[in-house]
């Protein structure tokens, strides 16, 4: 306290805290928790702005909305259950593969796998990927991924077509596609945050691990990955969180068809995708409903990151209880 | 620190208010937002009447129609861009009113992406509107090999590329469709979004140059876009076949032929959704520009009309090689006799 505030007269450690020391302390005390609320209460009237502007939608539409598969504004019927299941669908498969690649990258970039420089190297590109726009994502799939994947989705439909996941063809833009790019995007916040967790165990522990006789993977698996669990599930929780909101890349991968099916190549739809497309030429009507949609995704990101945090903090508990 | 911020900010201010100033004395800054789709025409227009008419700037937003039609509304531009023209509902709530002037025109092609690039296949009217509803689903449907002997159609699906963003050009091709096929009008209908038909193999991607890359990177995919893009993505295009039989390329003579065949009312808002004459390209459409016809400043009611003459004379003349349709002689006449209500 104060170092914060008294820092320019010299030897001032050894002196009382002054008037000024004192109302400095307490302004900042003030402004900190002032911020903290403000983003409280920025939350509260952006889910009350958007609340209002979709409650005509909500009370015409209802639950209907939620469970209706149909999106025709000429006939003014609208609902947005493709759009919640592509949206749940894509991040769970993005988050599958990302979340993956993303822990393994962690791991072999924090338990010294490589000379610290060249793990350096290794996580500056790998944060790098965070830096490319949505955009570029997009359109490197549609010319990239997607050409790539045809020749395999073709195979995997011909000789295991019977399995669901396989089927139906790849008509071009489609789940996988979309599903690969995104895992793509979330695997840099995955890896950098999982790589924190890791780092954060202190090194005794791994010592005390290779000390009972460990090998190096026995160490890894069952005392370092447990050990930092809880920061890497909030790794998960903040990749899905970004998987769901995603918008640009996958608007143009997922195909943008109303249907929900289990095939990795059918096209599909996200709730994100849908309102960033509809909005620019939409009608007073229309953007009832796509508040009432926009809510809804909001509801879904704000539950997913609750239950994040209830089972991070049950998961520190149960940690804490067993040390 | 504080001194450098507020130093920032002053400088940022002035930077801010300084010119705009200087504009708001002697010359006129007009700004207008809305459709997409004639959006590198005007921008082109609009770039070298600034540059001849002295004093005059002026910036366009491609916003999408249905946004420009809003910021009209709102009174947040000077004039506004328009694929769907104005509804008569939307035009009463501008004081004063509106005055609807086409400007240009444009054609929507069925672009198609088949192995071997077969040149100019030919697409009967059936046929395309059965393809978009669902019903021909394969490249060596009957239908499709009857109206093109020669043509060694692949025995592959047909994958239909849409557009996945509401947009003008969706409106003009389904009110073709509607026009044409009674299963089409009972069914998805015409509008700026419509249901589509729920298959694996409609695809939807967004604005012009999406659908035309999804077109470009699927082996068998067809789908709408506007003739300016196909020009310059140069991807194939169909005859389509029209009212009277014909079978015609987008690009020639059609275009002007088919908004010739139509007759404009006093407000100067009609549809060509199928036009006719045998040498008529099917799906066109005029694009509108909407302006107030009370404007407050006089002097800016000055300028706009001398935008619209440019873009009567002289743009007329650099639609064509921009993929666009210019606008045949009567209507040239009878916009610019309507252009003077923008007072």
């Amino acid at each position: 306290m104060i170092e914060l505030t008294g820092g320019s007269r010299a030897g001032s450690v050894s002196a009382p805290p002054t008037r000024w020391d004192y109302f400095a302390d307490r302004a900042f005390r003030g402004a900190a928790r002032g911020a903290a609320w403000l983003i409280v209460l920025l939350l509260a009237f952006l889910l009350y702005s958007i609340g209002a502007k979709a409650w005509v939608g909500m009370r015409t539409h209802g639950v209907g909305f939620l469970i209706g598969s149909t999106w025709d504004v000429g006939r003014q019927q609208f609902g947005i259950l493709p759009h919640i299941w592509g949206t749940l669908y894509s991040s769970l498969l993005a988050l599958t593969i990302g979340g993956f690649f993303g822990v393994v990258m962690a791991i072999f970039l924090t338990q010294d796998f490589l000379p610290p420089r060249l793990a350096q190297v290794f996580r500056v590109i790998v944060e790098l990927l965070a830096a490319i726009p949505s955009v570029v994502y997009g359109l490197w799939g549609l010319f990239v991924v997607v050409p790539a994947m045809r020749p395999i989705a073709d195979a995997l439909h011909a000789h295991f077509g019977f399995i669901p996941l396989f089927g139906s063809t790849l008509s071009g833009p489609g789940m996988a596609p979309a599903a690969l790019v995104l895992a793509i995007m979330i695997l840099p916040t995955v890896a950098a945050v999982s790589q924190d967790a890791l780092r954060l165990v202190p090194y005794k522990v791994k010592e005390a691990a290779y000390g009972l006789g460990t090998t190096r993977w026995e160490a890894i698996l069952k005392v370092m990955l447990p050990a930092a669990s809880t920061g890497i599930f909030g790794a998960l929780v903040l990749g899905f969180g970004r998987a769901l909101g995603e918008t640009m890349a996958l608007a143009m991968l997922i195909g943008n068809s109303n249907q929900i099916s289990l095939s990795l190549f059918s096209p599909g739809n996200t709730l994100a995708a849908l309102l960033a497309l509809n909005f620019p030429e939409a009608g007073a009507r229309e953007v009832q409903v796509l508040m009432f949609a926009a809510l809804v995704l909001l509801s879904i990101t704000l539950i997913v990151n609750v239950i994040g945090d209830l089972i991070m903090a049950r998961s520190a508990r149960r940690a804490g209880a067993r040390a | 620190m504080v001194r450098r911020v507020l130093g920032c900010v002053a400088v940022v201010a002035l930077a801010l208010v300084g010119p705009s100033q200087a504009v708001s004395q002697d010359s006129v800054r007009l700004t207008g937002s809305g459709a997409t789709f004639p959006f590198p025409l005007y921008s082109a227009w609009f770039k070298s009447f600034s540059t001849k008419q002295k004093g005059v700037t002026v910036d366009y937003q491609g916003k999408g129609s249905g946004a420009g039609i809003q910021d009209l509304i709102n009174r947040t531009v000077d004039f506004a861009a328009s694929d769907a023209a104005m509804t008569d509902e939307e035009m009463a709530r501008v004081p004063g009113g509106v005055q609807l002037l086409p400007m240009t025109g444009g054609e929507i092609v069925l672009a198609y992406n088949l192995p071997g690039n077969p040149k100019g296949l030919k697409l009967p009217r059936d046929v395309y509107a059965g393809i978009f509803l669902g019903q021909i689903t394969k490249w060596s449907d009957p239908k499709l090999k009857a109206a093109n002997p020669g043509v060694a159609l692949p025995d592959q699906d047909i994958t239909v590329v849409r557009r996945a963003d509401a947009s003008g050009t969706t409106f003009v091709f389904t009110s073709h469709l509607s026009a044409i096929s009674e299963g089409w009008k009972m069914g998805p209908g015409a509008g700026t979004t419509v249901s589509w038909p729920k298959s694996d193999k409609f695809v939807a991607s967004p604005k012009n140059d999406g659908v035309t890359a999804t077109i470009k990177q699927t082996p068998g995919a067809i789908g709408y876009i506007e003739y300016s893009f196909a020009k310059f993505a140069k991807v194939e295009m169909a005859l389509l076949q029209n009212r009277a039989g014909q079978y015609v390329a987008a690009g020639g003579e059609g275009g002007p032929a088919a908004l010739g065949s139509v007759q404009l009312p006093a407000n100067l808002r009609a549809w060509v959704s199928d036009p006719e004459g045998p040498k008529a390209y099917p799906i066109a459409t005029y694009t509108w520009m909407l302006f107030y016809r009370e404007n407050k400043d006089p002097k800016k009611a000055a300028a706009l009309r001398a935008l619209v003459e440019y873009c009567l004379s002289e743009g007329q003349r650099s639609s064509t090689a921009m993929g666009y349709v210019p606008l045949p002689d009567n209507v040239v006449g009878a916009v610019r006799k309507a252009s003077a209500s923008i007072q």
